[in-house]
């Protein structure tokens, strides 16, 4: 078993620097269709980040009637933390603390600092802020509670009919950015094995005397089976390094430019963070693709 | 030792290659099978090593029904077989030796036997100063003699000739001929299949004639009549 399975894989080395033309070929296709799946994986870093971006500065505010006691009001946050996982925040600021982020935002507003000293007192309620995962139907379903006899007593009002167009105008921008990046995954991926198996198809092809020549001498199927397939491993292993090595360079050159367009996001930061991700798919995509393809066309030489 | 019972072969076509063939090859006989090109020879050699199944009629090879054999037992048969083809067939991205050596290696022999058994073949077929070039560096007749030498290593019981003369000159014709007697000669059967009327002439042994994919001559000592 030893002795074959050495035999095999020596074939195989032997077979991939005897054709060193068709190996580089192979492994350079290969090279290309990872880059288009790792692009992809960056794209999705991107979208998530500039996603997560736009949501978070979309919420509803809940105002609470002047003189309300900050405990209710601290119930109330816990009573909506607690309605559903989709929920992904609430902040509580106080009536002082309002103040301070209104005088803040106005400070270089001369009219709006004199109407306030002239009004003497903190005309502004305190209130809680919502975020939810964006859907707007999550909104309007805090929106209503919040409107409940339960809460009621308490509520002054709630934006959200104010910012429901905003809010599903978001909703439907980010959903569209999820779609597209699904969709435009799913047909690269497809075109890019694709491209992968019919690599893999002319290198097997030119094999294609000697497989039925292994065949008439007595070769059991994986005595003739396997080198093709380790040299369709090892293209992709080879394929896999060189890509992430571009990957990494890639990233860390585009980083400092895609940071001025989106402040906030460390390209390169992102490709340390999920290295081993991007191993895992690089390597499932160039040595799994390279595998299964091997298998699927010398089986089929295999079975003329 | 091989036995065709009323074998027919009709291809999906509906060209008929083989009709109702039926003849047996005792262990150890040198017999030649003669016809035109086309007339189901090489046929004959696909059905011997299950390549292809009769469409009525059984093949045995050594008592076994190779139509009712599975993979595995084809796959024993077939390392019976030593096979000499007009192509050669090699392995071209292998060396001289390492042709040789495959066909131990297939068998599962030790690294100590292939690095034994491979020189010495190569002697005797006198390739041993070529044991690291690569079958496109040989002449026709030094890649018949690889695949001679391929076809003796693991001593076989049977060896297969189909057109082994074919892409040949006269003078490496009568070499390969000379080894093929050689080897008969020393207790292994011979199945010669050929259209060189010389060679079969002056072999005088037994002589299977097709015509039409039908056996129209079968005799002991023939001659090439067609």
């Amino acid at each position: 078993m030893l002795t074959s399975f050495n035999r095999i894989f020596k074939f195989a080395i032997d077979d991939f620097s005897r054709n060193k033309g068709i190996s580089l070929a192979a492994i350079f296709v290969l090279v290309v269709t990872i880059m288009l799946v790792s692009g992809l994986f960056f794209f999705r870093g991107i979208s998530s980040f500039l996603i997560s971006e736009i949501q978070d500065r979309i919420d509803i505010t809940a105002y609470f009637k002047d003189g309300v006691e900050e405990q209710d009001i601290l119930n109330v946050k816990d009573e909506i933390l607690k309605m559903s996982p989709n929920i992904k925040g609430v902040e509580y600021i106080s009536k002082e603390r309002a103040m301070e982020i209104f005088n803040k935002k106005h400070r270089d507003n001369a009219v709006i600092v004199r109407a306030i000293e002239e009004v003497g007192t903190n005309f502004l309620l305190p209130s809680l802020n919502i975020k939810t995962n964006g859907d707007p139907a999550q909104y309007a379903g805090v929106s209503n509670v919040l409107q409940t006899a339960n809460f009621s007593k308490f509520i002054d009002r709630v934006d959200f009919s104010q910012k429901k167009d905003t809010i599903e105008k978001v909703f439907s921008i980010t959903s569209n950015i999820n779609n597209f990046g699904i969709i435009t995954g799913v047909m690269l991926v497809i075109v890019a094995m694709l491209v992968v198996f019919n690599t893999i198809k002319l290198a097997v092809d030119n094999s294609k005397e000697e497989i039925s020549t292994m065949r008439i001498v007595g070769a059991s199927d994986w005595f003739i089976r396997g080198p093709f397939i380790i040299q369709g491993a090892i293209y992709g292993l080879i394929a896999c390094v060189v890509s992430l090595l571009i990957s990494g360079a890639s990233a860390y050159l585009l980083s400092s430019k895609i940071g001025v367009m989106m402040p906030g996001f460390n390209l390169f930061g992102y490709f340390l963070s999920n290295i081993w991700i991007l191993v895992l798919i690089q390597l499932a995509f160039g040595a799994g693709v390279g595998i299964i393809s091997s298998f699927i066309v010398v089986r089929k030489y295999l079975d003329v | 030792m091989i036995k065709f019972q009323n074998i027919t072969k009709i291809y999906p076509d509906e060209t008929v290659v083989l009709q109702d063939v039926s003849f047996e090859v005792e262990e150890g006989e040198f017999v030649s099978i003669v016809g035109k090109s086309g007339a189901g020879k090489t046929t004959l050699v696909r059905l011997i090593l299950g390549l292809e199944s009769p469409t009525s009629g059984n093949v045995f090879f050594q008592g076994l029904n190779v139509n009712e054999a599975d993979s595995l037992e084809i796959q024993k048969i077939r390392r019976k077989v030593g096979g000499i083809y007009q192509d050669y067939k090699l392995l071209p991205n292998k060396t001289v030796y390492e042709n040789v050596a495959y066909i131990m290696e297939v068998e599962g022999k030790g690294y100590g036997k292939i690095k034994k058994e491979v020189p010495r073949v190569l002697e005797l077929i006198g390739l041993e100063d070529k044991v690291d070039n690569f079958p496109k560096e040989l002449s026709g007749g030094e890649q018949q003699r690889l695949a001679i030498a391929r076809a003796l290593v693991n001593s076989p019981k049977v060896i297969i000739a189909d057109e082994p003369t074919g892409n040949l000159d006269p003078y490496n014709s009568y070499e390969v001929i000379y080894m093929l007697e050689k080897i008969n000669k020393a207790g292994a059967t011979v199945i010669l299949l050929t259209h060189d009327r010389e060679i079969v002439n002056k072999l005088g042994k037994r002589v299977i004639t097709l015509v039409g994919g039908r056996v129209i001559r079968d005799e002991a000592k023939g001659r090439f009549i067609i």
